[in-house]
This record gives C-alpha cells, structure tokens and sequence, in this order.
C-alpha cells in the first residue's frame, strides 16, 4: 500500500482472519494499523495485492459497491464519531436510516442494541450527556445494528479512562462471543495481555509478529 | 423520501443561520436579476408602444376607382405580415388634417379643391414591425399600378430596429453576468452548508449509505432555498417596484411589474441554481472524501 506521495504505508503483509475470529492489530502510531483498517473496508485501496472481505476484493470493487461492502462490517472509532445534534438512539437509527431499512423494524433493533451494550436506558440522552465509556458504547450499538458480521474497531479504547476502557472492551469480547468476528487497531498491550486473543503486530507497514502464525495465504493485504 | 425531508428540516433547524444566509445570498443575486428583468420588461413595453406607431401608408392616384381599392385592400389584408388595413379617402384625409394641423385650418377651410391624395394605411402584425418585413410589405403594395408613393419612415424603423437589437444583446449579457455571479454565490454557500455538515457525511458513507441517498437531502434542501430565496425575491422586487411607480419622476409611474409566467419562471430558477448548487458542492465533496 503506497502513500499517494510516495512511500509505502504497508509492505509484504499477508495474514488472514477467519470467520468469528478475534485478532487484535497492535503496533505504535504510524506502524499502519489504521491503514490496515481502511483497506479493510474501502477507504483505501491497495495499490498492490489483494484484499479480500467477506467476498469482496477491495481492489477490484466499484464504487456502487463499497456500501454494500461497509453494510457487512460494523466500524467504531476512537473519536465515536457520534452527531452531537441527535440522541443515542437517534445515532443508531440512522445507520438503519440511510441504508434503507424498513422504517417499522427500526426501533425495535435499535432498543435490542441498546439493551445489548446496556444503555437502554440513556436512550434519549445526547451525547453531550453521555460519558466517553456511554458514547463508545453507542456507537458501538450503531455498529452492530445491522448484524454485521465483522467489527472493525480503530483505537476503541483511546479516549477512554481505565474503567471505561475495560467495560468496552468486555463488550467487544461479548460481541466476539455471539460469533461476530472482531479487528481490534490497538497500541494498549496492557489490554492485549489480559487475553489470548490473537495478535497481528505491525511495524513501519509490516508485520513483526503474528500469535497465530497464519501460513501465508491465498487472501491477504499487500 | 419522508427520511429526505426530515433531515432536511433538520438541516434548517441546526443552522438556522447559515440557512438564512443561502436564503439570503440566493434571494438578493435572484433581486438583482429581478431588478434588472424589470428593466427589460419595461423597456420592451416602451419598445411595444413605439412599435405600435409603426405603419405603412400608401397614396392613391387621383381617379382610382373605389372597386379596385377595395379589392387592393382585401389582398393586403391578407399578407401575413398585415394586422389592420384603413382606406382614408379623400374628404376624410381633409378633414384629419383640419383636425390635427390647427395652424393651417383656415388654409384647409379656403380650398376650392381638395389637394390631399385618398390613402392605404397599413399596420402590420406584432413581430412583423422590424424593418425588413415592413420594407417588403411597403415593396408589395408600391407594386399596385393605382399607388403613387409609399411611405413608412425607414430610418425611424431602422433606428427602432438598433435600438431593439441594442436592448437584446445588453439584456442578455448583463443577465447573464448577473446570473453567473447569482450561482457562484449560491455555491459558495451550498459548500458552506456541505462543510458544516462533512461529519455526517462521512458517518453516513461509513454505515453504509450510497451516494445518492446522501445527495437526496442536501438536493432538497438547496431546493428548498432556492425556493425561499427566489419567493424573497419577488417579494424585494415588487417592493422595489412599488418604491419607484410611487416616486415623482412621470415617467417611472407608468412601470409595469413581472407577468404571473416571469415570476413563476423566476422562482423556477431559484430552484435550479439551488439544486444546481447543491450538487456541484455536494458532488465534489463526495469525490473528495
């Protein structure tokens, strides 16, 4: 993957994550997890190689087809990327909104999210009053509301303290635990050695070292 | 679609006042089109009056039967360029010049022969009244062997055409000027409007929502202002209008306002330029993020 200016963001990196897996990408700022992430669901696009998403080759794919593709992947980020001007509800209703859900079906699945990252409650809280644990957690909800089968989450503990940040991240290993697969971008080890997880650590776009030692495969990112 | 128009209620509501300066923006470069449209109108108006004075009159030779004139002003009748078609005979002709030259009424009253010629007065069909069609009228009716001279003043119906052409082309190029300016203004807010709004788009993209359905509110809602602004425009005009028609200058208050079809077409424009605006802006913002 090469800086559009030159330079390559990643280099010879090949791993696969399987279907219901839990891997996390550490690494330091810069060693390109994010990009790893934006590979992943069509932000970038490799300049070289193949990466390939739940049947979708990110290279190859038209630009009519990345929504269909991000349809398939629940994203969080560190900053929660909530609107502030719309209650917690309201921001995961409207990732059923503007993909054309039917609009009977939505409170429901919005309220059984809600119930699953436990604010059900908070439901027509803004933002504003809401924690940095609360907001991850709806936008969190947001993620998972239309079933996605992969959860990508870029720094999800960041902006957190530490009781936040370990509530989160029991939520994203509960998620993992009903069969979602779940990409962690991360640089807290100390959350990564609480667990056996799988590890992907990258440095200056390579990987350095894999837990799982995947053998190299036919679906990879380069 | 009831998602469309929600949030682009919700647009008006979370920036009232960003909103009410695209309405704004869109509703004073629209007034100064207006402005200027209400210029042209009333120009052609005048144009209109001037024209309907143009008119081709032809003398008649002493002795010509009054069957063979009527049956010339039956066939001119129904030259397409022809509207109206008067015989002045003789004794009528007298009698106006009685009427209208005054100075000369005792002159007239003396004459033991009438020395006025009967005539064809001609008036041609709006449309028709430029000078090319009025010299090839005025050449088919010189051809009648009866008719002694023509007359219809060239140079005062060339000079109308200039004038006519004059107004056209200035018309055209400062609207169009004015137009220009009118949507780059209003894209330069519609942009403002897209940046305000950039994080939304990108959550929108990253859930998932294709382009289209991102465009459809922000198309709405520059719609919308379109809408408004073009409606607050036609308001300031008619205001402006009613400034000037009341004013002393003579002239001014015989001004006449847009017709129901220019304003309609006005408001038409409104929305376009905001649609216009909205998808130029919101299109190059989806191609750059």
């Amino acid at each position: 993957m090469a800086y559009p200016r030159g330079g390559m963001a990643l280099k010879d990196i090949t791993f696969r994550v399987a279907k219901g897996e839990f891997a996390f990408l550490t690494g330091h700022s810069g060693a390109g997890k994010s990009t790893v992430l934006k590979l992943i669901y069509g932000e970038l696009r490799p300049s070289e190689g193949e990466v390939r998403v739940s049947g979708f080759s990110v290279g190859e794919i038209t630009k009519h087809e990345v929504p269909r593709l991000r349809r398939r992947l629940g994203i969080v980020f560190q900053d929660f990327g909530l609107l502030q001007d719309r209650t917690a509800e309201e921001n995961v209703a409207f990732a059923l909104e503007v993909t054309g859900a039917r609009l009977d079906s939505i409170a429901a699945k919005v309220n059984r999210v809600l119930t699953q990252v436990g604010l059900a409650s908070k439901a027509r809280s803004y933002p504003t009053e809401l924690s940095g644990g609360e907001q991850q957690r709806v936008a969190i909800a947001r993620a998972l509301v239309n079933d996605p089968p992969i959860l990508l989450a870029d720094e999800p503990t960041g902006n957190l303290d530490e009781r936040a940040t370990r509530g989160v991240f029991q939520l994203l290993r509960d998620i993992h635990a009903g069969g979602t697969c779940v990409v962690m971008a991360t640089h807290d080890l100390d959350l990564v050695r609480q667990t056996t997880h799988r590890v992907i650590e990258l440095r200056e776009g390579a990987v350095v070292y894999d837990s799982a030692e995947t053998p190299i495969a036919s679906e990879g990112i380069s | 679609m009831r998602l469309v128009t929600r949030e682009t209620f919700r647009s008006f509501q979370r920036a009232p006042l960003l909103s009410a300066l695209s309405v704004t923006a869109i509703a004073f470069s629209l007034f100064t089109i207006g402005l200027f449209g209400l210029v042209a109108v009333n120009l052609r108006e005048s144009l209109r009056g001037l024209e309907d004075r143009v008119e081709i009159v032809a003398f008649v030779l002493r002795g010509t039967p009054v069957e063979t004139i009527t049956l010339a002003t039956q066939d001119i009748t129904s030259f397409p360029e022809v509207a109206t078609v008067t015989y002045v005979n003789e004794d009528e002709a007298l009698k106006r010049a009685q009427q209208e030259m005054v100075e000369f009424r005792d002159a007239y009253r003396d004459l033991r022969v009438n020395p006025l010629p009967a005539s064809i007065e001609v008036r041609l069909k709006e449309g028709f009244r430029d000078a090319s069609h009025v010299a090839q009228v005025a050449e088919r009716i010189e051809g009648f062997p009866f008719v002694d001279d023509v007359r219809y003043g060239r140079d005062w119906v060339e000079r109308l055409d200039r004038l006519r052409n004059l107004a056209g082309v200035v018309g055209l190029v400062i609207g169009l000027a004015f137009a220009g300016v009118a949507i780059v203004i209003i894209g330069v807010t519609i942009r403002m409007t897209v940046l305000q709004r950039a994080r939304e788009i990108r959550i929108m993209r990253l859930v998932g929502a294709t382009d289209s359905f991102i465009r459809g509110p922000f198309l709405l809602d520059g719609a919308a202002k379109g809408l408004l602004g073009g409606l607050l425009a036609v308001g300031i005009s008619w205001a402006a209008f009613l400034v000037f028609r009341r004013s002393d200058v003579l002239a001014l208050q015989s001004l006449v306002f847009f017709e129901t079809r220019h304003i309609a077409m006005g408001l038409l424009f409104g929305i376009a330029i905001g649609l216009g605006g909205s998808l130029v802006s919101v299109g190059r913002h989806l191609r750059n993020v």
